[in-house]
């Protein structure tokens, strides 16, 4: 019971960490580090909040933590793609701002 | 219908079909034009096999795996299921037609874009037809991640920002989901919907998890202020991408909202007002920014900001009147689907015809293009809700919700959002009926890019006759 | 940190304290639904009862292939869209061509021929011990991957549609077996009595081989060159 609500609140923290970096953070790779950050989070708070009944351990959410992974991994792929195409086509490898968009908006269409 | 046509599994089909279709697209590059149209055939008529079901026997029911919930998998077909289905069958077989006109001179895109958008279409029917909340959350990502990548397909520095933003969006938003996920097993030790309606008993339990999921499909749908990643991404896609962008991925999260509503009914007024001020907010921000907008994609899109909006003023209506208020929200969704799918194509055939899509420039556009033009005007006058189309249908419900319980500052938004929408479609008109100062390089556009942004926008206007046989599906659906 | 330090395009104070007290709601919200109210007792008593009818020990992979199977098969077409989105970016990225260094030569000597054999090993473990496709693909995978760091890249070289239905094999057996039972009135993926043993073993070598090219086939970035 309290070390699975231990992997629960570890899970939580990593969810925490993983937005406020998210968003706080300019660099396309921090951002996908972010998120899977929070995923190792969500996954933790999955298992962690399905084994605190006790008892035998519950192989569902376990398995729900597998289908996650192999998503998470598959949307980190893509996100890993795109921020290198997007350093190849603008040569650095972060969002622009609202000004930046703008003006490629009106010249890149 | 011969008997063993009926016996097949359509709603296994729905997604089966477009799933062999995607990965047959794949592997053939060279034929994944003639495949990718076929199979947008067999999978809207596998979705109208689900809906025929539903009227001639009732809501359908399939266990997968035999197991049933909870150790299994439910998918349910009731009646706001397919007319989710049905709308997303014709939506996209019109840009399934029209895709296949318009990626002829881009042989390197077409391969690209048909495994990818029936991925898309195989989840969309998934989604619909899920009633399990960790198996929509699994749907949620594969439509997710198809439409991420439809979107950068285009290849350009503003369309792989624009991916980029929508991917990391996208997936803040699954998580925020999936948290809710956990939370709700950990409390009912199930997560199958049926049996959570049963079990859940409100409170904090309920509460958190139900307000993350919600906010992280807010998210996904894009409701002010959770619309920035929205416009670049719609507005920077191909026009076919655009029209299934912005006519159906974002009505796929705004259904799962209604569907966690309609299966928790949460108590109190204070988040349906919350949600019902964002509605508004969005009508008046998506409009002032489409008026303001040089390029004609992104004033469409920011169009779909707006019209959004509309959708959630269904939420502090629904205390007292929900039948009317529901109903009208979900037939806005619907007329949103064909009107917005009609206006992105006619946007495309323009921006085809003359290389661009500068508003001011449009240059006398109707003499050349007079059935485009036709179909954005149809489009526009369901968007602004004016009779006899779909959006008046819906429009109408929301304002006759909102002034037999008198709250009139609703009906209020409702009629000025109207007018909004009205100046920023005659805006587009006004400059397709004018000469300007520059001449550009015409192109030819294949006639079957016309005619279905034609017929798409008169389907979106016959929604309003059909109303009275449309509406009546939703009994036993709605609260 | 003061503003004027900060990295352009990241935000300021207020964001931060905003954003800050959202968080810190958040966490209180899920913390109070943890530990206040019942906590349910999960399925683990329901997977075990019907166990023995799900051709797997393992009461994981029994949820994964089995009862929860529909999500995996789910799963393969995310991870199968994933690589079809990576390759529709454009054209593999160039890897530098350079002389590999001896020490990763010796090493892939090594190491690439016990691949497979782990990957055999994992595959069959998974029906009951922890294991499975997952796991055995990605040791595949890796084997791919050091290979391709060590300058022979065989994607790269090798023609694009033998790797392209190797990628769509695992999603398409598994689609074809979880339709091909429908027959006789079951339901999508209701293995037979008797036959789910085998099935499962069937789906799982499948989507060995595409987990394998798929993880590698995201890992060059692109498509192979001779894709059209």
């Amino acid at each position: 019971m309290s070390s699975a609500l231990l992997y629960a609140g570890a899970g939580m923290g990593l969810l925490l960490v993983g937005v406020w970096a998210l968003v706080l953070r300019a660099h396309l790779l921090r951002k996908v580090l972010a998120i899977n950050v929070m995923g190792s989070g969500a996954f933790l708070l999955l298992v962690g909040a399905g084994a605190m009944g006790g008892g035998p351990v519950d192989p569902v959410p376990q398995a729900m933590v597998i289908t996650g992974i192999v998503v998470s991994i598959s949307a980190t792929a893509l996100a890993l793609a795109l921020v290198l195409r997007i350093a190849y086509a603008t040569g650095k490898a972060a969002l622009p701002e609202d000004r930046e968009r703008d003006l490629m908006d009106r010249e890149g269409r | 219908m011969s008997t063993w046509l009926a016996a097949l599994p359509w709603m296994v089909l729905a997604i089966a079909i477009p799933l062999l279709g995607a990965l047959a697209a794949f592997v053939q590059p060279r034929r994944a034009q003639v495949i990718g149209l076929s199979f947008s055939f067999l999978t809207a008529g596998a979705a109208v096999g689900v809906v025929l079901d539903f009227i001639t026997l009732g809501p359908q029911q399939h266990a997968v795996g035999g197991w049933g919930a909870p150790l299994g998998i439910d998918l349910v077909a009731d009646g706001l299921s397919i007319l989710m289905l049905g709308m997303s069958a014709v939506v996209g077989v019109a840009v399934s037609i029209y895709a296949r006109a318009y990626f002829v001179p881009y042989p390197d895109k077409a391969p690209r874009f048909w495994p990818l958008w029936l991925f898309l279409w195989a989840a969309l029917n998934a989604l619909f037809q899920s009633a399990d909340v960790f198996n929509l959350y699994v749907t949620l990502e594969l439509m997710g991640l198809s439409a991420v990548a439809l979107v950068a397909l285009t290849g350009s520095g503003p369309a792989l920002w624009g991916a980029m933003r929508y991917l990391l969006v996208s997936l803040l938003g699954s998580l925020a989901y999936l948290v809710g996920v956990a939370l709700l097993y950990h409390a009912y030790g199930t997560v199958d919907l049926t049996l959570l309606a049963e079990r859940a008993d409100g409170g904090l339990q309920l509460a958190v998890p139900l307000g993350a999921m919600i906010a992280g499909l807010l998210l996904k749908t894009g409701l002010f202020p959770f619309h920035v990643w929205l416009p670049p991404a719609h507005g920077s896609a191909r026009a076919p991408v655009s029209a299934l962008l912005s006519g159906l991925v974002v009505k796929a999260s705004f259904y799962l909202v209604l569907r966690l509503w309609f299966t928790f009914v949460p108590e109190g007024e204070g988040l349906p007002l919350l949600l019902g001020c964002l509605g508004a907010a969005a009508i008046f921000w998506g409009s002032i920014q489409a008026l303001r907008q040089k390029r004609l994609k992104l004033l469409v899109a920011y169009s779909t900001v707006a019209q959004l909006g509309y959708l959630f003023i269904a939420f502090p209506l629904a205390g007292l009147e929900p039948q009317m208020a529901w109903s009208g929200s979900i037939y806005l969704a619907l007329s949103h689907a064909f009107a917005k799918g009609a206006m992105f194509l006619a946007a495309g055939a323009i921006m085809t015809q003359g290389g661009h899509d500068e508003i001011d420039e449009l240059d006398l556009v109707v003499d050349r293009m007079p059935l485009t033009l036709a179909a954005f005007a149809l489009a526009g006058i369901s968007l602004a809700g004016l009779p006899p189309s779909g959006g008046f249908v819906g429009k109408w419900l929301l304002l006759e919700s909102a002034m037999a319980q008198g709250k009139g500052i609703w009906a209020a938004i409702i009629i000025v959002g109207g007018l909004l929408t009205a100046t920023y479609v005659f805006r587009v008109l006004g400059f397709a009926f004018t000469r300007s100062e520059h001449h550009h390089e015409r192109h030819e556009v294949p006639a079957a890019m016309e005619w279905t942004a034609l017929l798409l926008a008169l389907g979106a206007v016959l929604l309003g006759f059909v109303a009275p046989w449309a509406l009546p599906l939703l009994d036993g659906v709605l609260p | 940190m003061s503003s004027a330090s900060r990295p352009p395009g990241e935000p300021g104070l207020l964001l931060r304290a905003v954003l800050a007290l959202l968080l810190l709601a958040a966490a209180a919200g899920v913390a109070l639904a943890l530990v206040a109210g019942q906590v349910a007792p999960g399925l683990s008593g329901a997977v075990a009862a019907a166990l023995p009818d799900s051709g797997a020990s393992n009461p994981v992979t029994a949820v994964l292939l089995n009862f929860r199977g529909y999500d995996t098969l789910l799963e393969m077409a995310v991870l199968t869209a994933a690589v079809v989105g990576v390759w529709s970016l454009g054209p593999a990225p160039r890897i530098r061509e350079t002389e590999p260094s001896p020490v990763l030569l010796g090493m892939n000597s090594v190491l690439i021929p016990l691949a497979p054999l782990i990957c055999a090993y994992l595959l069959w473990a998974g029906s009951s011990r922890p294991g499975g496709a997952f796991q055995a693909g990605a040791v595949l995978a890796a084997a791919g991957v050091l290979f391709i760091i060590s300058g022979r890249r065989p994607a790269v070289h090798l023609p694009a549609a033998p790797m392209s239905w190797g990628i769509v094999a695992g999603l398409g057996v598994f689609l074809a077996v979880a339709l091909a039972v429908m027959p006789g009135g079951r339901e999508l993926l209701e293995y037979p009595r008797g036959l789910a043993g085998a099935l499962i073993l069937l789906v799982e070598t499948a989507a060995t081989v595409s987990i394998a090219l798929i993880l590698a086939g995201l890992f060059i970035g692109g498509r192979p060159e001779d894709e059209p």
